[in-house]
């Protein structure tokens, strides 16, 4: 059980996992990114834009962390500003306007903890993201990649069918900061990590997700096939919802935890 | 060699060393004693002279006070009604010694959980009330504050009430896991039905509001008011810290500093705040 869960841990924050961007080319068609909150800057962990499943238009957002320092510098390691939050609600207020369903990857330790991201509100720019996309009048799938890391994460998570890969986590904070707070140790991770139940099994036995995706390895084609499966399955069903139905079940998804 | 030899004479330094400070300082708490240290101006107060609404006169940092303190100096007499009592968490991780945690905390504020809630007049004006008090496990959320609030804004809607919703936390209450983070998305889902049935939803930040309740109903407020000086922010000092290996400003993550920042429509000290509340409330047609 040790083993499991920290392996579980470490093979979420692989760096060699496939990111947001992968997916977004991989399992969609003609994918265009579109970048910039309109307000203040263009944050580079947070990706977005238009792309095809299976010929139906969509917008696709993700988390994108850096498959190198380099890249991660840019990406800041996955972990958003608030105008990446505000980017994505940009994106996911003209997926409304104009009928486009909402697919986000995603894949962060957190949002990040800095001067600038307090000074511009990144607790606001969450707290936005979580009220609006309660109420979005389009279908909203959200698939955890990697790390689901706290608000950072639910930023991006308060959808109609929240999914994840086999050997991913979603906690309400990493296992090191959850150590640090609670036993004042943040080395006490793994014991953390234990008691936290942040594995796709246990989340789903919680029903905090509605579905696990097998992996074999982090970029096996088999996965990616099947969640491109899943996923033009589950749009098909969610798109012919009333949206009465669908905004309240997507209440009642939430309300019931 | 013997030039070499003091190489163990390094000072050491001890990283728990700085904890230790902030845990101190994160506990500004009146003693029951004389005087009091104001937490913001570090003056030595006599306690008289901070008064039942407990306002530094040196500074007007506004002290932390209980829930029942705070109704006290909030409502008009006898008009509270307690709503939502005695809702119990399932334990979702089934946490070492959580319900003795609980029990202690309950004894020792005479709460049930880390909020109270329920309906009450405030200057005339009928509203749905919600404080937080950061005795209770740093008012920190779980699935019991998050099904409180959630209860309290649907009852909202169903009669028309506005929220008025004094927040205080140290975030999600790690004790209940990611069920605590779920209570995030839940709250914001209900604040967004009652903004959206035409309603007022009012906020006041106090000392401290931080983590998952910033992000989320707290900062989702039609209006958003904070206490002087009080503690509002997203990610701890330490973390920013240590993250970006700096010392940060005093004034950092204040009422004023999100003020300028533009996340404040106004700072309103605790005496005036009652007028202030129902000012509002009136401006918004009141209880509908």
């Amino acid at each position: 059980m040790t083993s499991n869960v920290s392996r579980i841990l470490k093979e979420a924050r692989e760096q060699s996992r496939l990111t947001a961007l992968d997916y977004a080319q991989v399992i969609f068609d003609d994918f265009m990114e579109l970048h910039g909150d309109r307000q203040f800057s263009d944050d580079g962990a947070i990706v977005g834009g238009l792309a095809r499943l299976a010929g139906r238009p969509v917008t696709v957002i993700g988390i994108q962390k850096g498959k190198n320092l380099q890249d991660n510098l840019h990406r800041n390691f996955g972990q958003p500003n608030p105008e990446g939050y505000r980017k994505a609600l940009r994106l996911m207020k003209q997926a409304e306007k104009f009928g486009r369903p909402v697919i986000t990857f995603i894949n962060t330790a957190g949002a990040y903890p800095g001067v600038g991201a307090e000074e511009r509100g990144q607790g606001e720019a969450i707290a936005r993201n979580l009220m609006e996309m309660s109420d979005l009048k389009v279908p909203i799938i959200a698939v955890i990649i990697g790390e689901g890391g706290s608000g950072g994460a639910l930023a991006l998570a308060v959808a109609d069918r929240v999914w994840m890969l086999e050997h991913t986590m979603y906690a309400v904070l990493s296992p090191e900061g959850f150590a640090s707070i609670l036993w004042k140790d943040g080395s006490r991770a793994t014991e953390a990590a234990e008691l936290m139940k942040i594995t796709a099994g246990e989340l789903y036995k919680m029903d905090v997700v509605d579905k696990v995706i097998p992996e074999h390895g982090y970029f096996s084609s088999e996965t990616v096939a099947m969640l491109k499966e899943e996923l033009i399955a589950e749009i098909e069903v969610l798109s012919q919802l009333p949206l009465e139905e669908l905004l309240e079940a997507r209440y009642q998804r939430f309300r019931k935890y | 060699m013997a030039l070499f030899g003091k190489k163990d004479k390094y000072v050491r330094i001890n990283p728990n060393r700085s904890l230790k400070r902030e845990v101190e300082r994160d506990v500004p708490e009146v003693p029951d004693e004389l005087f009091a240290k104001c937490p913001a101006c570090k003056h030595m107060i006599y306690q008289k002279d901070l008064g039942v609404a407990k306002i530094c006169p040196s500074c007007s940092y506004n002290f932390r006070i209980s829930a029942q303190e705070r109704l006290a100096l909030t409502v008009d007499e006898a008009s509270f009604e307690e709503l939502f009592t005695g809702i119990e968490t399932k334990d979702p991780l089934n946490f070492p010694k959580y319900s003795e945690k609980l029990s202690q905390a309950r004894a020792a504020t005479g709460l049930d959980e880390a909020v109270l809630t329920g309906k009450a007049n405030i200057r005339g004006q009928k509203v749905a009330l919600a404080i937080m008090d950061s005795n209770f496990i740093m008012a920190s959320m779980g699935t019991v504050v998050g099904e409180k609030l959630t209860r309290l804004f649907e009852l909202a809607i169903d009669e028309k009430l506005p929220v008025v919703i004094f927040t205080a936390s140290g975030g999600a209450r790690m004790q209940e896991g990611i069920m605590s983070l779920m209570q995030m998305a839940k709250v914001s889902a209900a604040v967004k039905r009652h903004s959206n049935a035409g309603l007022f939803y009012l906020t006041i930040l106090t000392d401290p509001t931080t983590g998952g309740v910033t992000a989320s109903f707290a900062m989702e407020g039609d209006i958003i008011l904070a206490e002087p000086q009080a503690l509002v922010g997203f990610a701890g000092r330490r973390v920013i810290e240590t993250t970006v290996r700096e010392n940060l400003p005093d004034d950092f993550q204040k009422a004023e500093f999100l003020l300028e920042h533009g996340f404040v429509d106004a700072i309103v000290k605790r005496t005036d705040m009652p007028d202030v509340i129902a000012n509002l409330v009136a401006f918004h047609g009141g209880a509908k």
